[in-house]
């Protein structure tokens, strides 16, 4: 068996336990996972793959279909740019930019390296009155300039 | 006499972000105090209501004392004790925040079916949904009507489905009704994945028990033992909304076992995406709803005969659905009554861009642009030009300037390559490069390509690569031919709608701008100034006041020079961020 903490242990019982009326949906497993620990360990995929005799490379197929899912830590911090239609023409693209340059991300990186801010690109929010729209730490901030987004980011620093 | 109050908060999406919640709770804590000095509170009423359309106006209030009703806009928590204490006690409205002409030219061309409730009704109670005749319907039909003739009815109403391919609602019931099988599914396609869209957000968010309502309606009528809400995780607001209003209408015995105790089980269950936009196609929604990718599969056969598990299954959209008990309630004349020969009833679009107001609008099906870019849009904002509008997001297309006159129905979009969609309308303007433009649905459709058919997934990719190299200003002699044939190559042989509808921004912005490509190509000039690499900043000196504020936003120290007198820029440091552009208040940073 693998080594996972006691305590490790119960959470992922608890998450089989729900698996199972879930009608044993994959998706549904992984997204309450995600919940649990903020992403997916692969340690906890391993022990589910184990436990329900699946192999792990159809988990891992899920889980890099959907952009959901995410195989590393996210930093303390979660800022979501919205790149929508309306969000882009209003100038997103300069947010986004703005915001790699600051925190130091280059392409292709999403999260810092000392794990203090996660940057996620969304499709669309689906708040296309008020944008461009940046959600920082859940709390939306609508029709964002550079300057509101300067201002905005002082907390977090 | 005693009064009768009540306040409506708006508290969707857009309300909240604008500060909802702490409005609301303002308005509470006001009323605790000098409400009951004044007596009031014990008549007065706080509600929060869905969306109200107008979200660029956040926070929009209603106070309706005995029936009439006065709006508030851009409500802070601070104007809160003056409206109480001003209007709702002394019943002297407060001129000075009260709606502006613009929201009310917003509303007049409006015509309201699905959205007439959202807005007025609190959607986290079932009692309000019921006050204005919620659920209804379901007991019309149970008690009073047969599946057949519940059909009849929706087929009579010339329903077509609002999710985008605008298939006739009550032929996709009735052939699922006389498709045999002890098992059938009815799903509700709330997997708004069209970036530019937000309507079954809305519609989610301000009046789920008329979704509820309309899947109870459809199960009824194709004998459906269960139901499934397919939703997009990024709407956490609605998805808690929806939830709340299961666990209500399972109380009241609207769902459950012995529906309203006749005959009728039916429950639903909600399931949440995983971030594929490709899963807003219907085949690859039901492998995403059985755990797996969410790949789509060729078509025949269709859901109706073998969908969910293989078995029969209707899937509708939201808006689609949300129709169904207005339909049912005041019948398949009054909704044909609106709209066109071939698209009946109202279309529920979002409007965005750079329109003066923006937000969700409901009108007649054929509507024409002009009305509802200019009447309830209020025209361009920041007197710029208007130039075309993007519809149906990234499987859409544009329609350009000249074309202004067109009737927004299925037919007449179709005419001119593009398509209605599930109803996102964004407006550009001088300052959008269509070519931009293009590349960015590009850029989406390309990534969420799920990979399964060659055409799209190495299609898209090549398309995106010349679109690239058009907008970095190496753009090559014949570009617009080749995107020409790979985009129709690709329409043609796709597996499933994605790709069969991804080159068609690149197709129609080539139709009706093809000299801006031609701009990129041969000037190397972007003539909206957008592209990065073809375009340079400058500052000029006249109408420099030396304010200091570009200098701030600067991230590359590009800018320079001593206050109050005219700065300078140094093109070689220059990152071309466009933030100096953006922040300066004089017009004087240039880009050409």
């Amino acid at each position: 068996m693998l080594e996972v903490s006691l305590e490790v242990e119960k959470t992922l019982n608890k998450i089989l336990d729900k698996y199972n009326v879930d009608e044993g949906n994959i998706i549904s497993l992984l997204q309450d996972i995600q919940e649990a620990f903020g992403y997916l360990p692969e340690k906890a995929v391993e022990w589910f793959s184990k436990e329900l005799d699946i192999p792990e490379s159809r988990f891992f197929g899920v889980i890099t279909f959907y952009s959901q899912f995410h195989l590393k830590p996210r930093g303390k911090n979660l800022i979501t740019a919205c790149c929508g239609t309306a969000c882009h023409v209003k100038g997103s693209d300069h947010l986004i930019d703005r915001l790699r340059l600051d925190f130091n991300l280059p392409e292709g990186e999403d999260t810092t390296e000392n794990g203090k801010v996660t940057l996620e690109r969304v499709a669309c929010v689906g708040a296309c009155g008020i944008a461009p729209v940046i959600i920082i730490n859940k709390k939306i901030h609508r029709e964002m300039t550079i300057n509101k987004l300067l201002r905005a980011l002082k907390g977090i620093k | 006499m005693t009064r009768d109050i009540s306040v409506k908060i708006c508290m969707g999406t857009g309300g909240i972000a604008a500060g909802g919640a702490d409005v609301l709770k303002a308005f509470n804590k006001e009323l605790d105090t000098a409400g009951i000095e004044a007596s009031v509170e014990k008549f007065c009423s706080v509600h929060k209501v869905g969306c109200r359309g107008l979200c660029a106006k956040d926070v929009l209030v209603d106070v309706i004392i005995n029936g009439k009703k006065t709006t508030y806009q851009y409500v802070k928590p601070d104007i809160v004790p003056r409206i109480v204490n001003e209007h709702v006690i002394k019943d002297k409205p407060v001129t000075d925040c009260v709606a502006d002409k613009d929201y009310y030219h917003f509303h007049e061309k409006q015509t309201k079916v699905v959205l007439s409730d959202c807005g007025n009704i609190d959607p986290e109670e079932i009692d309000a949904y019921m006050a204005v005749d919620g659920y209804k319907a379901v007991k019309k039909v149970l008690t009073s009507s047969t599946p057949e003739k519940t059909i009849e009815i929706i087929k009579n109403s010339g329903l077509r489905g609002r999710g985008g391919a605008g298939f006739p609602t009550g032929t996709k019931w009735e052939i699922c009704r006389k498709t045999n099988s002890r098992q059938k599914y009815i799903i509700c396609n709330a997997d708004e994945g069209d970036p530019g869209a937000f309507m079954d957000r809305s519609v989610i968010e301000g009046n789920p028990h008329s979704v509820i309502e309309g899947m109870i309606i459809g199960a009824y009528a194709i004998d459906a033992t269960a139901g499934y809400v397919y939703i997009r995780a990024e709407y956490p607001l609605a998805v808690e909304r929806l939830r709340t209003a299961l666990k209500q209408a399972r109380k009241r015995n609207l769902l459950g076992k012995n529906i309203l105790k006749t005959n009728l089980n039916f429950d639903i269950k909600v399931k949440l995406g995983a971030g594929a936009f490709v899963c807003g196609e219907e085949t690859a929604l039901m492998a995403s709803i059985e755990g797996q990718r969410g790949l789509p599969r060729a078509k025949p056969p269709f859901p109706v005969h073998s969908g969910l598990w293989g078995k029969p299954t209707v899937i509708n959209n939201v808006e689609t659905l949300a129709n169904i008990p207005y339909i049912i309630r005041k019948g398949a004349k009054w909704f044909s009554s609106f709209g066109t020969e071939k698209s009946k009833g109202t279309k529920v679009f979002a409007l965005t861009g750079k329109t003066k107001n923006t937000g969700l609008i409901e009108v007649p099906m054929g509507i024409s642009l002009k009305e509802i870019i200019y009447d309830i849009g209020g025209g361009i904002a920041k007197e710029k030009e208007f130039k075309a509008v993007q519809t149906g997001g990234p499987s859409g297309g544009c329609i350009p300037a000249e074309l202004i006159d067109i009737k927004m129905d299925y037919e007449s979009l179709a005419k001119v390559g593009s398509i209605v969609g599930s109803g996102g309308l964004v407006v550009l303007d001088n300052t959008d490069c269509m070519v931009s433009i293009a590349k960015f649905f590009l850029e989406f459709t390309q990534a969420e390509s799920c990979g399964k058919c060659v055409p799209c997934r190495i299609g898209t990719k090549r398309l995106l690569e010349i679109l690239d190299r058009i907008t970095e200003g190496k753009g090559r002699e014949g570009d617009i031919e080749l995107l020409l044939n790979l985009g129709n190559d690709i329409k043609a042989s796709s597996l499933c709608g994605l790709g069969q509808t991804a080159p068609n921004p690149v197709l129609s912005t080539i139709k009706y701008f093809r000299h801006e490509y031609e701009a990129h190509i041969k000037d190397l000039k972007c003539p909206a100034a957008v592209c990065k690499e073809l375009i340079e900043f400058s500052i000029n000196k006249e109408l420099c006041k030396g304010c200091g504020l570009c200098v701030r936003v600067c991230p590359s120290n590009a800018i320079t020079g001593e206050k109050k007198k005219p700065h300078s820029l140094s093109a070689d440091i220059c990152i071309k961020c466009g933030a100096c552009f953006d922040v300066c208040k004089f017009g004087a940073v240039k880009k050409e």
